[in-house]
């Protein structure tokens, strides 16, 4: 971690790992989609529909763990002040928030023809619902906030305020369930998963896991030249400025 | 400490002077819940059992109007960086500006509740626990707006953005704080655990919030 | 394909769903690398360099 502090040497470990994860990332895409629709067997209960979950439960791991990955980028800005930590946190936002809204979406489609109704407030479909409006709001205030050092520290604060907040969340929207669900349970994919479906699930996750590792360096790339490009035409500005006077 | 009391004093007499801060937003409290019943239906029997959910909505986006006022005027005047350096310490500062908040927004919505409770039937024998269960969640509500507040200082926009980053926070306190009206008017449920959770998620704030909203300052005044 | 039964459509839309979300954003943020790239290196050619790429040559991407 520290040695990769430096964004020149950080950049050239990039250049090397992307051919590799990208090629990895196909291969296990393609073995994962072509267990999900040919070896997986359809579930007993709920037929076919039971493949949406091999998108939606890998896509909501994703989103918790880029959520994960941008609080503990925010502890590496604010108290260690590693270099790219707040790159790091900033390339992922994006990231997760695809993720999740991936996840809601699949969530809803998966939802119709189980449960007849496209939204269900239970405690997992909110919770990620909040997930996704924090990701946003990240989102927002790295976007409002022109400065990079004040954005990533804004950032990683609210990011901190979040992660605080999200078991608080859970646990509040869980309660409220019970509050206001009758003594039916919903359960999606049953109370244990079968082994034959859980292959699959984890390779898709693991698919999944690389997607985002590929697309998080390759921002965190973007973000590092896009700095380098600021400083350069904030110089640019200035020698033009000397050559005027 | 009487540094902090005058700090403290300062902050209410100004919000007062100001006057129009806290009357626009108990108008914008009043407002909103007036053109609920428009955009849903006079029934009555709907309305009282959505009465307790509009209430605490329309208090939180209220008290979120207010919130940039926390820190903006002074940040705008320069009084914020005299704060920074002074006597007293940062995270002292954003908690007695975040009670001054309380005091002058916070504490005016949750007064107003049961009048407004009137227009959308919920029964006059809610008011006691309505009062009481708003007077314990809107400190949590002032605390967590100072962090978004100083987290947005000086931004354009910075009233939508700061709802935004905020909003999805107070989800605990909005759930909670339902449950202790709706348990006090519906029964046979009581109240009293959720207003439990309330008070324990304000104790939480008034003692976590200040740090973040400092930390956020800082950062903000670099 | 095997016959994915009367919710087809579901399944197909939600694989679809995320095929199109995960395109996109791979897609944008690919290009915002090679944009990032491509405003350096006019930088570059401008003659502005950074302080340390004065000391030593700087090895050129393709």
């Amino acid at each position: 971690m520290i040695s990769l502090a430096n964004p020149t040497r950080f950049l050239s470990l990039v250049e090397r790992l992307v051919p590799w994860l990208a090629g990895a990332t196909l291969i296990l895409l393609g073995i994962g989609l072509y267990l999900a629709f040919f070896v997986a067997p359809p579930d007993y209960q709920q037929g076919e529909t039971v493949r949406i979950m091999f998108v939606h439960v890998p896509a909501a791991w994703l989103a918790m763990f880029g959520y994960a990955l941008i609080a503990l980028s925010a502890l590496g800005t604010l108290i260690w002040r590693h270099p790219l930590a707040d790159v790091a946190a900033k390339a992922a936002a994006p990231i997760g928030a695809t993720f999740t809204f991936i996840a809601l979406v699949t969530g809803s489609l998966w939802g119709k023809p189980m449960w007849g109704t496209y939204w269900v407030w239970d405690a997992r479909l909110t919770s990620m619902l909040v997930l996704f409006l924090l990701y946003l709001g990240l989102i927002a205030l790295w976007q409002a906030i022109e400065e990079p050092g004040r954005a990533g520290r804004a950032a990683a604060i609210l990011a901190l305020v979040g992660a605080v907040n999200l078991p608080i969340i859970k646990f509040s929207v869980d309660w409220w369930n019970t509050l206001h669900q009758p003594a039916s349970v919903l359960r999606t994919g049953g109370p244990t998963i079968d082994p034959s479906l859980l292959t699959p699930l984890f390779v898709m996750a693991i698919a999944f896991a690389l997607l985002f590792v590929l697309l998080h360096l390759i921002a965190m790339r973007a973000e590092i030249l896009r700095r380098r490009v600021r400083a350069l035409q904030q110089t640019q500005v200035a020698h033009a400025a000397l050559a005027e006077a | 400490m009487k540094a902090a009391l005058a700090l403290l004093r300062r902050d209410i007499m100004l919000a007062w002077r100001e006057g129009g801060a806290i009357g626009v937003a108990l108008g914008f409290y009043l407002v909103v819940v007036a053109i609920m019943p428009l955009g849903l239906g006079p029934d009555l029997n709907l309305l009282s059992r959505i009465a307790p959910g509009v209430l605490w909505v329309a208090l939180l986006l209220a008290a979120l109007l207010a919130a940039d006022r926390i820190f903006h005027n002074d940040y705008e005047d320069g009084a914020l960086d005299v704060l920074m350096t002074g006597p007293l310490p940062l995270p002292l500062v954003a908690a007695t500006k975040s009670l001054a908040h309380w005091l002058t927004t916070g504490v005016p919505l949750a007064l107003l509740a049961p009048v407004l409770g009137l227009l959308l039937n919920l029964p006059l024998a809610a008011s006691p626990w309505l009062v009481l269960a708003m007077l314990a969640g809107t400190p949590a509500v002032s605390f967590i707006a100072a962090i978004g507040a100083s987290l947005t200082l000086g931004l354009r926009r910075s009233g939508l953005l700061l709802a935004l980053l905020v909003l999805p926070l107070y989800v605990p306190v909005l759930i909670f704080g339902v449950a202790t009206v709706s348990a006090a008017v519906t029964g046979p449920a009581s109240p009293w655990p959720p207003f439990l959770m309330l008070c324990a998620l304000s104790l939480a704030s008034i003692v976590l919030a200040p740090f973040a909203a400092a930390l956020a300052l800082r950062t903000a005044l670099r | 394909m095997p016959d994915l039964g009367p919710h087809a459509i579901f399944i197909l839309a939600a694989y679809g769903v995320a095929f199109v979300a995960l395109a996109a954003l791979a897609f944008a943020i690919v290009e915002d690398d090679r944009k990032q790239r491509r405003l350096l290196d006019d930088l570059e050619r401008k003659g502005i360099r950074r302080r340390s790429a004065e000391k030593k040559p700087r090895t050129r991407r393709s």
